[in-house]
């Protein structure tokens, strides 16, 4: 199992930079956890990498979790009812 | 589009008249606002005007027209949410916006349908100006989504939104998810799916564009163009569709709906469809085919509910049923309005010639009697109110104070009082004229006013009513007053009247509408009442009418203007010299008496000790032959002075139609038209006031001493 930590904003600044991150930790039938307490800010662009990491690894068959959501994620997951665990709430 | 065929002009003319009354609401609403920022109402039906405006240039397809007054529309719709103040700053900055539109429209009306250039820099540079009033960018205006919202109650309306955002939007600043973040002020999110099918391969993803769609309810009151308008800024690259979850409340709002005549008017009142909407499902139409019907357009393009568009095709065809019904009003051609009273007036000139050949017949006094309510009816279809044309002043008061620094308040009076409506357009140059010199020459700025003791704001007074079968209008300010001193030196300066002249104060002030006095050097020293007066007075005369001043120096002057009711029928005073007829108009004449005797030369008499100077209209006219042995004086009035007419016969009171002289009997004064007799004769109609100021000044010329006969 392998853990990133993502900090500062997440949003279309960071984006370039943090999706390669996200994608490159993805590991065959293994679990990656992503800790999003240190994301200050998020946006659709971060959001949309969140989703396709998740993608990813449903594709090559491994788990992420996402994990201690910070306040600004929850708020922006919260908005479009999806849990800090990036389930759809709904 | 193109307007080939007679319908489509027809209904474009309509709109353009439509727009034209629209406009002048919103006007007037927003000169109503500034006195007012708070009248709800008045919000209310500025907004309505700018709404309506919009979406019936939507449904003519004007879309330069449409995507101008939407702006101005979305800036009035916060207004109506109480999210934007009005201010000064404001109506300042919609009123040119009103204007632009105005010039728009009459391009229209002239058969532009898409923006010139000049236009489109000017439409462009007028919205920049509303720019900062627009409430800020969503998000930052949003404040975080409250958990504890109550949801919206069973029963409440929502929409169902579909956001396909386009894949640049996050590059230019704009986030998705702000949106929806906005969305959630304004009602309750119910449920929010993402869409990340459009998700490319990890490997081909480009962090920076935008992939997600959106699936959201949205349980909230907001009308439909609220919700619309959230996504303005990002409308144009993205795909946004907004359809009621539940169709079933529009479809009884449309059945329980006024009538209307056109499905888009239905659709668009509902608040089920968008004049966005209606506007792109109209380019879908032209795009297609024509004789696709618009409401399956909307239907197939998903853009409104098939029940709501039923529900509104259902509505249309009752209005069609219940056409016949209660109408009010109508709207005629002008034209075949014309025709109408031209021909009640022939039949007022082939009924003068019944009367002559069957005189004393019972049958004759009743035709006699239903021509003449006939002639009153013809002639009251074209009656108009004046108000509106006084009110359109409001908004030059405004304008010229702005530019002046004075501040005054305008009253109007008697706006009910009606008269021709030919007349109503043709006098609105006069009077605006006569406004601007009362607030640029008439009325003092502020300090001075102060200084002289009077309250700071001028007050300026429209004020008309009836009186003799005359309508009056008057311009009424509180300035300076004319200076009869300076307008006599000025006068005597160029000649117009002798050093010798003793002057009453009606005379002195009558000269400022002299032409020599219309230069502009002369203007700035003399409390400037001259600019152009004397084509103020042309233009008075040319509609059969008179002006006069009255002022009281330091306090103020009063401009009246005096008008017949209409121009193409008058009571006239037939009198006769020689083998000529002429007709006096009746509202000028005081009384008739006999020319006592004297010696031939003399042109005045003594009418109850008091000098009456006369005309003879044989003398002025050139007519051959002795005068009758008993000849008879018609006393008019004009501008308070009295002046009697030397003539052979009193004919009697006679209803003429009036016929316009020809382009070469333009320079004739005296003269302000003809009529046929009932025995084919031609008649002059005399023009009292020219003639009578042409003859005091021929006196005055000669300056000779006045005996008292």
């Amino acid at each position: 199992m392998s853990t990133v930590e993502l900090a500062g904003e997440l949003t279309i600044h960071a984006a370039a930079e943090q999706a390669p991150r996200l994608l490159a930790a993805l590991e065959e039938k293994s679990v990656l956890r992503v800790r999003l307490a240190d994301v200050t800010e998020i946006d659709t662009a971060g959001l949309q990498i969140l989703l396709l990491t998740r993608r990813e690894a449903a594709r090559i068959g491994s788990t992420v979790e996402f994990r201690d959501a910070s306040p600004a994620v929850r708020e922006a997951l919260a908005i479009v009812h999806l849990d800090p665990a990036l389930e759809a709430m709904s | 589009m193109s307007f080939t065929d007679d319908d489509a002009t027809e209904a474009l003319d309509i709109f353009i008249t439509e727009a034209r009354e629209l406009l002048e609401s919103l006007e007037e609403g927003l000169l109503g606002l500034e006195a007012d920022p708070d009248a709800a109402e008045t919000v209310n039906a500025v907004f309505r005007s700018a709404h309506t405006l919009k979406g019936s240039a939507g449904l003519f397809g004007l879309s330069h027209l449409v995507s101008f007054t939407h702006v101005v529309e979305t800036l009035l719709g916060h207004v109506r949410e109480g999210e934007v103040r009005v201010t000064p700053e404001l109506i300042s900055a919609l009123l040119p916006c009103a204007d632009h539109i105005a010039g728009v429209i009459e391009g229209v009306a002239a058969g532009r349908l898409s923006a010139t250039p000049e236009e489109e820099t000017a439409g462009s540079a007028l919205l920049a100006r509303l720019t900062p009033f627009l409430p800020g960018s969503f998000a930052a205006a949003a404040p975080a989504p409250d958990d504890a919202a109550a949801p919206a109650g069973p029963g409440a309306r929502g929409w169902r939104l579909s956001l396909r955002f386009g894949p640049d939007c996050l590059r230019n600043g704009m986030d998705p998810l702000s949106f929806v973040r906005y969305l959630g002020t304004l009602g309750t999110l119910d449920r929010v799916t993402i869409d990340d099918s459009a998700l490319p391969e990890a490997a081909d993803m480009d962090p920076e564009t935008s992939y997600l769609a959106f699936e959201i309810d949205l349980l909230t009151d907001a009308p439909k163009p609220e919700i619309e308008s959230v996504f303005e800024f990002v409308r144009e690259d993205s795909d946004i569709r907004i359809t009621p979850l539940a169709a079933a409340s529009y479809v009884d709002y449309i059945e329980a709906m006024p009538q209307r005549d056109r499905l888009g008017d239905v659709l668009l009142e509902s608040g089920a469809v968008t004049p966005t909407e209606i506007d792109t499902a109209l380019r879908i139409q032209r795009e297609r085919s024509l004789s696709v019907p618009i409401g399956q357009v909307l239907i197939e393009e998903g853009l409104a509910d098939p029940a709501v568009v039923e529900a509104a095709l259902s509505r249309q065809r009752k209005v069609a049923d219940s056409r016949s019904g209660d109408t009010q009003t109508i709207r005629i051609d002008a034209g075949r309005l014309d025709r109408l009273i031209d021909l009640v007036g022939e039949l007022v000139i082939a009924q003068a010639s019944t009367t002559m050949l069957a005189a004393g017949a019972e049958a004759q006094g009743e035709v006699t009697r239903l021509i003449d309510e006939v002639r009153h009816s013809a002639l009251s279809l074209r009656m108009v109110p004046i108000g509106m044309t006084l009110r359109r002043f409001e908004r030059v008061v405004r304008d010229v104070c702005v530019d002046l620094g004075k501040q005054v308040q305008l009253t109007i009076t008697g706006g009910d009082a009606e008269m021709d409506k030919a007349l109503v357009e043709r006098i609105s140059d006069p009077l605006l004229h006569l406004v601007r010199n009362s607030l640029d020459h008439g009325i003092e700025p502020p300090a001075e006013r102060v200084r002289c003791g009077k309250p700071a704001d001028g007050s300026l007074r429209l004020h008309a009513y009836h009186d003799a079968g005359n309508i009056v209008i008057e311009v009424a300010d509180d300035g300076r007053g004319l200076d009869r001193d300076r307008i006599l030196a000025k006068a005597v300066d160029r000649g117009l009247v002798p050093a010798t002249a003793t002057l009453t104060d009606a005379e002195v002030y009558d000269l400022i509408f002299e032409p020599g006095f219309s230069t502009a050097e002369t203007v700035s020293n003399l409390s400037g009442r001259g600019v152009g007066m004397d084509v103020v007075r042309r233009n008075v005369a040319a509609l059969r009418g008179s002006i006069e001043v009255e002022s009281v120096r330091g306090h103020g002057a009063t401009i009246r203007i005096r008008l017949p009711l209409t121009l193409a029928i008058i009571d006239g005073f037939l009198v006769g010299v020689g083998p000529s007829s002429f007709i006096v108009p009746l509202d000028r004449v005081t009384e008739c008496v006999e020319l006592p005797p004297g010696p031939q030369g003399r042109d005045c008499m003594n009418l109850r000790g008091e000098v009456l100077p006369f005309i003879r209209l044989r003398q002025i006219f050139g007519i051959p032959g002795t005068p009758a042995r008993r000849q008879n004086v018609v006393v008019v009035e004009q501008s308070g002075q009295r002046t009697g007419l030397v003539v052979d016969a009193l004919m009697g009171e006679f209803q003429t139609v009036i016929k316009p002289l020809g382009p070469l009997f333009a320079n004739l004064k005296g003269v302000s038209g003809s009529t046929i007799l009932g025995n084919g004769d031609v008649a002059l109609i005399l023009d009292v006031g020219p003639l009578v100021s042409e003859h005091t000044d021929h006196e005055r010329a000669r300056q000779a001493p006045v005996p008292v006969g």
